[in-house]
């Protein structure tokens, strides 16, 4: 059925949901990568929720009942033993929030070249595809036919 | 519904053939049917998309295909979609709609329908017969090819004799793995057919590996009916509107289309007259417009008098294999599918189903895209191992597709959605689908041989997606063609038994579904049917 993509996120969403981002993929200077939860990065989260807004609203309602309150509030212990139970869920609107967050952080510049990925688009630059080894249908070529003719003929 | 045009309503001046859909069987008939010099027009309900409108223009290219490039019609949301009510199917629908329909969205995989698809009742006492072959498609099928232009290698022993029009996509790091993984298990496999110039091939440029070819193709190496037929048609006179959505097609008095009830771009309600109408709207879109214009005379919907509009609707299951190897692969740096393999596609009552599949073989996905899925899927975790977990997947991806054969069965269907409405007030359509035992043991088959086949390329962390994620948006059987009119909406050329200047194009005629994407066929079908209105002009409607 249609998505609608609601309506904006209240402040206490947004802080919610950077501090979640944080849990979810936290900066990591072993991999040189920041994390979700960089203004930059979670400027983008904001921006591009669109198709999911709904979801993440109601993943954050289900974050406030784990919590049993405001999830900011929370100790670093209490919040990440929240925010593990509520991304272990098996639910389409938590599905929802880590594609919000993840379509945005897997486009950042420096998660791109963390990676070892030019950060462009790929048009129209495009890429350079390997031949691969060809020799390999040598085993195939020449076997017989293996279609079925219309009068039901075996040929294998 | 308003059986016939009024006073009130704006009518547009008569022409000789209206085709409804300018999508892959709407733009090959219109192409063909040019040379008659009749007046050809094309009302299609969405756009026409710029090269520039493509995902892969721009940064945010993966995240796309899941807002205004996704798949379903339903989340991507469009003024130019209808909804579908598909709750009660465990496999979604995925369309597009706009000029190049469903090619906009194909991954280009082209395989054609083997011989044996024609005669499943015949061979293994399962469904029923085509009224037609393979043969007697076989010319139309090449004069595709050459229309399209496809990669590929002939020689394939899985395929009758045919000759691709380009070098076949690269095998790749990708494909080399495959090949080695399927010697070893002494398999076959072949360079896919895939409708992608390789080459320079018909003023199109040739693929440049954006590697996203779902979503559209940027450079225009796709070939989507809006770069290949269309252009043809509308230089040959044909006229092509957009933003024309049709609510119904109108009969005479004597029983025959008059023309139809379309909404413009405005949003006016107007009358388009017509000597022939010719349906390309898709498996759905097709049955939709038929019950919706359910009058009077026909009031079970038209050409409906043998109840099975909307009925057999195949969908073609589609599970997915995914494994991971220590070495970087081709990820989304190249074209999506690679090589097929037929080694389970013709009858062997020993496996414990009738029929069976193609294994498509693809690269992997691009870093958003492997993230979404992995996460959702439960391969990757979040948290400080996210980063480690991460580069152990992204471009480690191989991925096998097993395309069922789905057979035909009447409780499969579309009917009228009692309260779901399009944004013109249309009545959308509703599916019921569930799969059967067969497919289902079938599925069960193709999932294991794909793991073996993994495995045999080293692969690990081996898991599957079974239905909910692969909608391959193959949309086929719910106006069958045959003989009978008790027992088929079409006849063996695609006109209606119940109104003798209205044909159907699309996949909706489709007796059986084969085992391979449908695209190919469904053009072929479309020729031939054209082939047939040229060659019968004098006596069309007797």
């Amino acid at each position: 059925m249609t998505d609608d993509p609601g309506s904006d996120l209240t402040a206490d969403e947004a802080r919610a949901l950077h501090r979640l981002a944080g849990f979810m993929v936290p900066a990591s200077a072993e991999y040189g990568v920041p994390g979700a939860d960089d203004d930059a990065i979670f400027a983008d989260i904001m921006r591009s929720l669109g198709r999911d807004r709904n979801a993440v609203r109601a993943a954050l309602a289900e974050l406030r009942a784990i919590a049993g309150g405001d999830f900011v509030g929370l100790d670093e212990a209490t919040a990440a033993a929240a925010a593990t139970t509520l991304l272990g869920r098996e639910d389409p609107v938590v599905t929802a929030l880590g594609r919000a967050v993840l379509q945005c952080y897997y486009r950042d510049d420096r998660v791109f070249r963390a990676l070892g990925r030019e950060p462009r688009a790929p048009y129209p630059k495009g890429h350079a595809l390997e031949p691969g080894d060809w020799s390999l249908l040598d085993a195939v070529r020449g076997r017989p036919r293996m279609w079925r003719n219309v009068d039901g003929e075996t040929t294998r | 519904m308003t059986a016939s045009p009024d006073s009130v309503r704006p009518s547009d001046e008569i022409v000789d053939v209206l085709i409804i859909g300018a999508g892959a069987s709407g733009a090959t008939v219109a192409w063909s049917l040019a040379d008659t010099r009749m007046r050809i027009l094309c009302l299609e309900q969405g756009d026409w998309t710029k090269p520039t409108d493509f995902p892969t223009n721009g940064r945010d290219w993966e995240a796309r295909r899941y807002g205004d490039f996704d798949l379903s019609p339903n989340r991507r949301g469009r003024d130019t979609d209808y909804p579908i009510n598909d709750d009660n199917s465990p496999m979604k629908i995925a369309n597009f709609n706009g000029v190049g329909g469903g090619t906009i969205m194909f991954t280009a995989h082209y395989p054609r329908m083997h011989p044996s698809d024609f005669r499943v009742r015949s061979l293994d006492g399962v469904a029923d017969d085509w009224p037609i072959d393979y043969w007697t498609l076989e010319p139309y099928f090449a004069e595709n090819d050459r229309m399209t232009g496809v990669a590929g290698l002939a020689g394939d022993p899985a395929y009758p004799a045919h000759e691709p029009t380009m070098p076949p996509v690269p095998l790749g790091r990708t494909g080399t793995r495959y090949a080695q993984a399927m010697n070893r298990l002494g398999w076959h496999w072949w360079p896919s057919d895939i409708a992608i110039a390789t080459t320079e091939y018909d003023g199109r440029a040739k693929c440049i590996n954006l590697g996203h070819c779902t979503p559209g193709c940027a450079q225009g190496a796709k070939a989507s009916v809006d770069i290949t037929y269309w252009p043809h048609a509308l230089r040959a006179g044909v006229e092509l509107r957009t933003r024309c959505r049709v609510r119904e097609i109108t009969i005479n008095e004597h029983g025959m289309a008059s023309g139809v009830v379309y909404y413009d771009a405005n949003g006016i309600e107007r009358f388009q007259p017509a000597e022939v109408v010719i349906l390309a709207a898709n498996g759905i879109g097709t049955p939709r417009l038929l019950l919706n214009s359910a009058s009077a005379r026909f009031p079970q919907g038209l050409a409906n008098s043998s109840g099975l509009v909307g009925r057999n609707l195949m969908l073609h299951p589609w599970p997915q294999v995914f494994g991971y190897v220590e070495d970087e692969l081709d990820g989304d740096r190249a074209p999506q599918t690679v090589m097929w393999s037929k080694e389970f596609y013709e009858t062997d009552r020993a496996r414990g189903f009738v029929r069976g599949y193609t294994l498509q073989f693809s690269r992997g996905t691009g870093p958003a895209n492997e993230a979404i899925t992995s996460m959702a899927a439960g391969r990757l975790p979040w948290g400080k191992d996210h980063h480690r977990v991460f580069r152990s997947l992204l471009y480690h991806r191989m991925q096998i597709g097993i395309a069922c054969e789905d057979l035909p069965e009447a409780h499969n269907r579309v009917t009228l959605d009692p309260v779901l409405k399009d944004g013109n007030g249309i009545p959308a359509p509703r599916v019921d689908y569930t799969m059967n035992e067969n497919t289902r043991a079938m599925m069960e088959h193709g999932i294991a041989r794909a793991s073996e086949i993994l495995t045999a390329a080293g692969a690990t962390n081996i898991s599957c997606s079974r239905t909910l994620l692969n909608p391959p948006g193959h949309l086929l059987g719910t106006a069958r063609m045959g003989a009978d009119p008790e027992r088929a909406v079409v006849n063996a050329w695609g006109r209606c038994h119940d109104v003798k200047n209205l044909f159907i194009v699309d996949g909706s005629i489709w007796v059986t579904s084969g085992g391979v994407n449908p695209t190919s066929t469904i053009q072929a079908l479309a020729l031939y049917i054209a082939d047939c209105i040229k060659q019968r002009l004098a006596t069309l409607f007797d």
